[in-house]
């Protein structure tokens, strides 16, 4: 096993070195000086020195990236052009808002995913386990953004059962966070709960027709006795693999839930910081989002060996 | 013939034949404004209503849907042309310093999140319909090249391949010559379904503004537009929903569907 996590955490961390070059060239190659925008076109030339050296942008390109993953390595994640904030002040607001969202979601599509998954693979090939497939094709096909609107129209405005859009604020107590939080998690939610629930029917049928469940039925166990006790339980490899997947998924899928509902998370952040071309806070936020994902996946690879202990020997 | 494969046919035609219809016959002009005309309701003389500046709807969604369908298969070009080159030779020459530095690649690629990488994109080169279809281009490389990867190795331990080489091919020849028509099928359905992700993955980046740029119409466009207007008129915001989804559902059917058909080991059931 802890040859297995050694390779694994080798992997990413030279995943995320490669990340990181990808993004810091990438940002480097944009045109425009930020000091310039900053200032605009009228700058003296010293003050435009002045600033690129408080800035950091007068070191060479080399050391810039080493101080740039090196400081984000130490929780510094430079300071934003326009607000001459630090910002990682402003990505810890932001995260308080996208990631109860994400996990919010989350929640959900298991709690939808589950039951109607188990429902479809125990009425295989009857009328519940086709409405059931039916909808799954339906809500892949569903965008999520598109879903928000409609979601808005029906509950927001006709039925004012939840807000429109906007944040109300931890502040102001769990209850007031949540619901505001509850459209754009259930947006989120159903496009991926629709894939959850046909990944855990097939796992299901798959682990259905294995010599186990056959034996556990001889030796006198219910058909329900067996699904819930062997069933499940060795279903649960690839359901994992795609929860994990779609906790990725739902963190970048905030990005433009947020858009809809007006949420002060990291998707406006990004979008605000485009349209300043306030460079530095997209570079440290995008590293960020990319580091969520690389951690999950290996959180997800170690899940996985530790439920399947074939998985460690093969690796 | 299966049910889905049907269903999933005909849908994708009907609405994909549409969009392309738009090339010589819409209802009315696409651009013509009519502001007088503005926000009406489906009804006689426009089938599914008006926009904010009096255009027909149905006109703007055929030619919307033509401009997303474009998008999407252009970056499934892009991951077709790059991809199965890619995974062709990671598969010829298996274990190797290429095939290894190819498949690490592809991890690097998959770790970046999709939206992620057209925000990153379209940050530095600026928003437009290119740089959107260039993401998702770079985001169907390893998608392809992971397929016919895992497809032509097994086909390397057969004895037609063996024959092959025994007669003196060279690997790139039987790559060509024999791999590439067996891993089709795979790709065929591969690419039904990233072409029906390419839809939806336009439609987000043009809601966010990062993707198709006006005047040109999209569906993404058309539903950014609808976003402020959705309580006066919510019609805006229905008819290019209800596109996109038929078109996507149209497209995923006929990928299962093209599965099961070309795949008689897989039982239908499981999926």
């Amino acid at each position: 096993m802890l040859r297995y996590v050694l390779k694994r955490l080798a992997s990413l961390v030279l995943s995320l070195a490669v990340a990181s070059l990808i993004i810091f060239t990438l940002i480097e190659v944009a045109p425009g000086d930020p000091a310039s925008f900053m200032l605009g076109i009228n700058a003296q030339p010293e003050t435009l020195a002045a600033l690129r050296a408080e800035l950091g942008l007068d070191v060479p390109k080399v050391q810039r990236y080493l101080n740039w993953v090196g400081g984000m390595l130490t929780g510094d994640f430079g300071t934003s052009y326009t607000y001459r904030t630090p910002v990682s002040e402003m990505v810890a607001d932001r995260i308080a808002v996208s990631l109860p969202l994400a996990l919010y979601a989350l929640a959900l599509s298991i709690l939808i995913a589950f039951p109607a998954g188990i429902f479809a693979a125990s009425r295989r090939g009857q009328a519940g386990d086709l409405g059931v497939m039916g909808a799954t094709q339906l809500g892949v096909a569903l965008p999520n953004f598109w879903f928000a609107m409609m979601l808005v129209l029906v509950f927001a405005i006709h039925l004012r059962w939840f807000p429109a859009g906007g944040f109300a604020g931890w502040d102001k107590g769990l209850i007031a966070g949540l619901t505001s939080l509850t459209l754009p998690a259930i947006a989120l939610a159903l496009p991926q709960a629709a894939i959850l629930t046909r990944v855990m029917r097939s796992a299901l049928l798959d682990v259905l027709g294995e010599d186990y469940m056959r034996t556990a039925r001889a030796k006198g166990l219910s058909a329900r006795q067996t699904l819930w006790r062997h069933g499940l339980r060795n279903a649960m490899i690839p359901v994992l693999t795609i929860i994990g997947l779609q906790f990725s998924f739902l963190f970048a899928g905030t990005i433009i839930i947020e858009q809809v509902f007006y949420l002060p998370g990291l998707g406006r952040l990004i979008f605000q910081s485009i349209s300043a071309r306030d460079l530095i806070v997209v570079e440290s936020v995008v590293m960020l989002v990319v580091f969520a994902v690389i951690l999950i996946n290996f959180f997800v690879d170690l899940a996985y060996a530790a439920v399947d202990p074939r998985l460690r020997s093969r690796a | 013939m299966s049910r889905t494969l049907v269903i999933g046919a005909l849908l994708s035609a009907v609405l994909i034949g549409l969009a392309l219809l738009s090339l010589i016959w819409t209802p009315h002009d696409h651009t013509s404004l009519n502001i007088p005309n503005k926000l009406q309701p489906p009804g006689a003389a426009h089938l599914l209503g008006t926009d904010q500046l009096g255009r027909d709807i149905l006109s703007m969604t055929m030619v919307g849907a033509r401009t997303s369908l474009g998008v999407a298969l252009l970056a499934l070009a892009i991951g077709l042309s790059v991809g199965v080159p890619l995974g062709l030779a990671a598969a010829m020459h298996k274990g190797s310093w290429l095939d290894e530095a190819i498949m690490r690649g592809n991890d690097i690629v998959f770790a970046f999140p999709l939206l992620v990488m057209a925000i990153l994109i379209t940050a530095v080169f600026g928003p437009s319909a290119t740089n959107a279809i260039i993401a998702f281009g770079i985001f169907n490389i390893p998608v392809f090249a992971r397929v016919t990867r895992g497809g032509a190795l097994p086909l390397w331990e057969r004895e037609f391949i063996l024959a092959a080489r025994v007669a003196g091919k060279t690997r790139a020849h039987i790559s060509v010559e024999h791999i590439l028509p067996n891993v089709l099928n795979l790709l065929i359905v591969q690419g039904t379904i990233q072409f029906a992700l390419g839809i939806q993955v336009e439609a987000a980046l043009s809601f966010v503004g990062l993707g198709v740029q006006p005047p040109t119409p999209s569906l993404g466009r058309m539903l950014a537009d609808a976003q402020t207007l959705v309580t006066l008129a919510p019609h805006l915001a229905i008819v290019p929903g209800l596109a996109i989804i038929g078109i996507v559902m149209g497209l995923n059917l006929l990928g299962d569907g093209l599965r099961d058909a070309l795949d008689p080991r897989l039982q239908r059931a499981r999926t």
